[in-house]
């Protein structure tokens, strides 16, 4: 039995919304992996909830007409695994949210509830900030859309106004056209069921002769923070030939754009040194992906 | 017969379709709950117990501290009561704490007559401590002035015992010796069972019951009689089916309190579920034990001289105590003879979580230790580590004098030949010798030594009660427990072959209850089948007896002349069926002259042990810069003697395989320096494997009869946990060159050595090489 | 602390519809053990890391210790009971569990059932590989999962032999 004070269970997004500013010290329950959790730690014990756990109007992933792909808050991880469309155009972030925890996890946790969670280690992070990933939010005072990356603030901490509601993400054409070459690395100290000690996702398109690099993005979890992007390392190849040297300046580069740090799960040292070697697999693998060739 | 045979689990069919009952499941819902504070800091007096507000809160029906308790400290361990006080197991914690020794020690107890309500006063209850300094660091704890947990054991030291022989320091002076030093180091670990320690009491009868998830009932119910200092008559265990042990349920947990909270209610029934953070933390693990091993050899190979220290961390109680280090130091001397022998064992006082009795009982510690030693010494000798075991371990016929132990057979090299031809161990060895590149594979041996039950150092005994049915079937009882690995299964088979009835015609009681099920000590020391076996095999014969004369009254033919086949009376002479068992029970039974429940009952009191042995091989890919090394394929091999079923005997094989992978890659309690609180304490953090960590398990056996034994058999249920860690330690020596000296091997211990040994830079000089010269790159 | 809320919830049990009035801060697991007493449903964790309480819920599986019971409402859940035929047949995976000695303690073995079962309605085949990662969500400290992995190997394979010959007959 969960220590819950009130659970109000929403019928729609706008019953939601209205919920939330009748209950203003009320969260926002959206699949609990993580919220039963601290209910049970005593953490959030005695809280009243709105449940929006029932809302199928916030799952699905749908091919918009302006080639945007929407994915609804509440999609589980596996519904974005088998998803054709994420299959078909961005087969990196179900590469990655196939890493979190196991089945059940997967059919349980939301990508909205990962991205709210504002946490650096969540497995879908850095590759929706590497996909310039955009949140869709909904409040009494409308809808507001932001980049990822202005979303994430501090760690457990996102742009979520009172009784705010984030509905969607949304992925525009122009972020994965051409973007062919597309790869996920996580770090963890087992292959399943795990919290990521880093996870790395680049994706990157290639001229026509697949020689240089038109453009790389690579976004990175558990390196700072909150999930983050790498300006520097990108810049350091965008134009670039293809060589194993630039592979190893990219590995090099990363060193000036993260912050990690030491805590129980791992050493500042170590994930740096991880950082510059997966950044460097992961770049390799991006370019192979998308037809080039590392010598 | 049944005895050899793949034969189905007898409890197969229940635990797949979820009616097999377990402690929960057997609780009347509307118990009381009980919910434990622990305490927040590493060492300390309990000052003042705030339980006021708690105690205002509806729903609570007492709160009960460390000043309510009685003053009668126990001893928790799960040993046989020895008569002699000498050899007792230390006593010495309270039912709850006012001296707490480690951060989560027992303080207070809130009893509510739900979850929420329980959870909410255990956190309202306010504890005013006086803090103590603490000590984490085995090592540290043995220093003068270092924090003194129990004032009785000077420098923390629980227990100190030595087996030397020979003359070391005249030894080591011969000329030309080769010495091989190092230290080892083994974590803190934890059983992991999935059902975590739970029981419920109540008082009827004049008596308190309890029911509980434990290995052990028998002991629990002298421990909980003992803690309440009640006869030990009015206290009933009952044990249903549990969801695994490994040792931690080797031990009266919180039995003795959940028997003591239900006193304190007027009897009502009170339930005792602890978490998987408080089965973490606050109950048993397996001894993180440090070794520093010293080998003089001969260029030949040949042992001169060895030394073995061993600092062994019990954490704050005594619970199994020195029993584990100084059987792993027993071993040392055994698995590599050697004349000359300094060794010594220390068991030390730490604040931390309380270690207690862990699937193989302080040889997993010591082999790691002394086996990665061996490929050290091997290296150093430049020879085939194999080939060096095959050389020097126990020799066929060696004998030991204190478990009267003889080694019958060349079990270790019969072992070591299988599992290398198995694996195609030589090949890899030799594929894999000179590789480059960033990922590289190795393979890896090491063997275990281990013994069965606990005779000669405490009691071995055993009893088993036959009832005869009217269809001709019988119950099997034993005090003797299914804790999962098959007992129950493995019992009937024996009962069914010795006494001459179909394996179907066996029903075992699964449920020991004190009050109902005869004696035995239970499941711990990988001794029930063979113990088991004796008691089995003695009352089968005692209820063939009665059987058969009653058998030569029905059938008017000579008892010598009669067996027991199949369920069937059989004339031996021609073979006839006479009748059937089910004819002559109910003729015997319902008889007007001279009736008879037929049942027969005995105890056998074992005064031998036996020795059991195998090896493990491992093969690694070591991933350099990404510092992870992949387990590609285990192997292990065990004498065990005859195998009761086969099966049975893989699957067990196969678990404790996996428990060595998570021993040697994965699996460690830590805590924070600053507290001492557990910092993993749930299954996420602490990486117990997943079905994506492993490589599939391949067990083999070698069946040399056990000539002591009633069924051939012996040890099996801790063995398989023994050998795997140092086989896959071995296997990252050969892969990298890198010697690692700790378990278990992760990420981060890969990468602070790989750093010291500067393989990441030799790496890239590496690469640089090969592109200056891109003709011919890459051994693989 | 407020005034206890209840909520009827109706959902399809083990093949039977069925509605119940319930504590709303009740998780799924609460009341599957102490509603409706389907004791296979165990806790090993409570936080969804050991997967002892894996159920389906409309053919996925989920862990019921965080999953609150009024979530259930107009789905469908299964159990290691109702995968038991009328008659005490035991289903493919059951009895693959049996035959492959996939079966210790037991405590974990409902879970892995119940999320065997999900493979066997998905009507894929997998590679070992595949139901490694697939089965990853439920931990067992018995068997080394070597076992648990042929137990549901044979099963696929049998159901998938079974509905071959269906075709040709």
């Amino acid at each position: 039995m969960y220590d819950m004070k009130a659970l109000y269970e929403a019928e729609s997004v706008d019953h939601a919304i209205s919920l939330l500013v009748e209950h203003p010290e009320a969260m926002v329950l959206a699949a609990g992996s993580d919220v039963f959790i601290k209910l049970r730690e005593g953490k959030l014990a005695g809280r009243e909830f709105v449940s929006i756990y029932m809302l199928d109007e916030m799952r699905g992933v749908t091919l918009e007409e302006d080639g945007t792909i929407r994915i609804g808050s509440l999609t589980s991880f596996s519904h974005i695994v088998e998803s054709e469309i994420i299959q078909e155009f961005i087969p990196v972030l179900a590469d990655a949210v196939l890493m979190i925890g196991g089945p059940q996890i997967r059919n349980l946790g939301t990508i909205g509830g990962n991205t709210c969670n504002g946490v650096t280690s969540a497995d879908s992070g850095a590759t929706l900030l590497a996909l310039d990933a955009e949140v869709e939010l909904k409040s009494p005072e409308g809808v507001r859309i932001i980049p990822l990356s202005e979303f994430y603030i501090k760690p457990g901490v996102v742009d979520l106004r009172p009784a705010e509601l984030q509905t969607a993400l949304l992925i525009r054409k122009a972020a994965y056209d051409g973007y062919i070459g597309q790869h996920f690395i996580k770090y963890a100290m087992r292959n399943a069921m795990d919290i990521a000690t880093l996870g790395c996702s680049v994706n990157v398109k290639l001229s026509d002769d697949k020689q240089v690099i038109e453009d790389c993005r690579i976004g990175f979890g558990v390196a700072g923070p909150v999930p983050m992007r790498l300006p520097q390392a990108e810049d350091t190849v965008r134009g670039e030939v293809i060589s194993k040297d630039l592979i190893e300046a990219f590995g090099e580069a990363t060193k000036h754009d993260v912050n990690p740090r030491t805590s129980w799960r791992a050493t500042k040292e170590f994930r740096l040194h991880l950082i510059e070697t997966m950044a460097m697999r992961c770049l390799t693998e991006s370019i192979i992906k998308a037809g080039g060739v590392v010598e | 017969m049944a005895i050899g045979k793949r034969t189905i689990r007898v409890d197969a069919y229940d635990k797949v379709t979820g009616r097999a009952k377990y402690t929960d499941d057997l609780c009347d819902k509307n118990a009381l709950v009980a919910r434990i504070v622990h305490s927040t800091i590493a060492h300390g007096y309990v000052k003042t117990v705030d339980t006021s507000e708690a105690e205002r809160m509806p729903g609570v029906v007492k709160v009960l501290t460390c000043f309510d308790v009685p003053n009668r400290p126990i001893g928790t361990a799960g040993h046989p009561w020895h008569l002699e006080a000498a050899h007792r197991d230390v006593e010495d914690r309270l039912l709850l704490n006012r001296h707490v020794r480690f951060y989560g020690d027992d303080v207070a107890v809130v009893i509510a007559e739900d979850d929420v309500t329980a959870d909410r006063a255990a956190r309202a209850v306010k504890v005013e401590y006086e803090e103590l300094p603490f000590v984490l660091d085995v090592r540290e704890a043995m220093e003068d002035g270092a924090p003194q947990l129990h004032e009785e054991f000077k420098n923390n030291i629980l227990g100190h015992t030595s087996i030397y022989k020979g003359n070391f320091a005249e030894a080591i002076k011969e000329e030309g010796l080769i010495k091989v030093e190092g230290w080892y180091d083994t974590p803190l670990v934890q059983h992991c069972h999935i059902e975590n320690p739970v029981s419920y009491a109540y008082m009827e009868a004049g008596k308190v019951v309890v029911v509980a998830s434990t290995q052990i009932p028998h002991i629990v119910r002298r421990v909980t009689a003992q803690a309440l200092s009640l006869p030990w008559g009015s206290v009933r265990i009952v044990k249903p089916y549990i969801g695994g042990g490994f040792g931690n349920k080797q031990d009266a947990l919180y039995e003795p309190l959940n028997a003591w909270l239900t006193t304190q209610v007027g009897g009502r029934l009170v339930k005792l579920e602890i978490s998987r953070e408080e089965t973490f933390y606050a109950t048993r693990t397996r001894h993180a034990i440090r070794f520093h091993l010293t080998s003089y050899v001969r260029p030949d190979g040949t042992f001169v001289a060895r030394k073995f220290a061993a600092y062994s961390d019990q954490g704050a109680y005594a619970s199994h105590g020195h029993g584990i280090a100084a059987k792993g130091m027993g071993a040392f001397p055994q698995l590599y003879p050697c004349d000359n022998l300094e060794c010594d064992a220390y068991t030390v006082f730490t604040n931390k979580p309380v270690a207690g009795a862990m699937r193989g009982y302080g040889i997993p510690q010591a082999m790691f230790a002394g086996e990665a030693h061996i490929d050290d010494i091997a290296k150093a000798l430049d020879v085939d580590p194999l080939e060096y075991r095959m050389r020097f371990v126990m020799p066929k016929g060696y004998a030991e004098n204190f478990s009267m132990n003889v080694n019958y057979a060349d079990s270790f090299r019969e072992c070591l030949e299988k599992g290398m031809e198995e694996f195609d161990f030589k090949r890899k060895q030799k594929a894999y010798a000179n590789q480059t590149g960033d990922i590289r594979r190795g393979v890896g041996v090491a063997v275990f030594w281990y013994n069965t039950g606990v005779w000669p150092i405490s009691l071995e005994s055993s009893a088993c009660r036959m009832v005869l049915n009217q269809d001709g079937t019988i119950q099997l009882q034993m005090g003797e427990t299914e804790i999962g690995q098959g007992a129950d299964t493995t019992f009937a088979q024996m009962a069914a072959d010795t006494l001459g009835i179909p394996f179907k015609h066996v029903h075992v009681i699964s449920t020991q209850d004190t009050d109902i099920t005869p004696f035995g000590t239970g499941a711990y020391a990988s001794r029930q089948t063979y113990m088991g076996g004796f008691a089995i095999h003695q009352t089968a014969l005692q209820l063939r007896d009665k059987i058969l004369k009653h058998a030569q009254t029905l059938t008017r033919m000579p008892s010598y002349n009669l067996d027991l086949v199949d369920g069937y009376i059989v004339r031996t002479t021609d073979g006839e069926r006479l009748m059937s068992l089910g004819k002559l029970a109910t003729d015997v039974l319902y008889s007007m002259e001279y009736s008879e429940h037929i049942t027969a009952e005995s105890t056998y009191q074992c005064n031998s042990n036996a020795y059991s042995f195998g090896c493990s091989f491992a093969e690694v890919e070591v991933d350099i810069p990404m510092c992870k090394a992949t387990l590609i394929k285990l192997t292990n091999v065990h004498d065990c003697g005859t195998l009761i079923n086969p099966a049975l005997a893989e699957a067990q094989v196969h678990g404790g395989m996996s428990m060595a992978i998570g021993y040697g890659l994965q699996e460690k309690m830590l805590f924070d320096e600053k507290t001492g609180r557990m910092l993993n304490d749930n299954l996420l953090d602490y990486k117990l494997c997943t079905t994506m960590d492993h490589p599939d398990l391949t067990a083999l056996f070698v069946e040399n009869a056990e000539p002591t034994s009633a069924y051939g058999t012996k040890s099996l249920g801790e063995p398989p946990t023994c050998s795997g860690a140092p086989a896959i330690r071995n296997a990252i020596l050969h892969a990298t060159g890198v010697a690692i000296n700790e378990t278990p091997i992760t990420p981060h211990v890969l990468f602070e050595r790989f750093n010291e040994e500067n393989r990441f830079e030799r790496l890239k000089e590496e690469q640089e090489e090969m592109q200056a010269q891109p003709v011919g790159a890459g051994a693989r | 602390m407020s005034a206890p809320q209840y909520k009827t919830v109706n959902f399809t049990l083990n093949g039977v519809e069925t509605h119940k009035m319930i504590d709303v801060r009740s998780s799924l697991m609460d009341m599957l053990r102490d509603n409706y007493s389907l004791h296979s449903v165990k806790e090993g964790c409570a936080v969804g890391e050991c997967g002892a309480c894996t159920v389906l819920i409309d053919g996925e599986v989920f862990n019921a210790c965080i999953y609150l019971a009024v979530w259930v409402e107009g789905k469908e859940v299964i159990t290691t009971e109702g995968l038991t035929g009328p008659n005490g047949e035991l289903s493919e995976v059951q009895q693959a569990f049996v035959d492959e000695f996939a079966v210790q303690c037991g405590f974990c073995t409902p879970g892995f059932v119940v999320a065997a079962e999900a493979l066997i309605r998905s009507g894929k085949t997998y590679t070992r590989d595949q139901l490694r990662k697939n089965l990853a969500g439920n931990l067992c400290r018995c068997t080394g999962y070597e076992n648990i992995i042929n137990a549901v190997e044979t099963a696929l394979e049998r159901h998938h032999a079974a509905k071959v010959n269906a075709k040709v007959e």
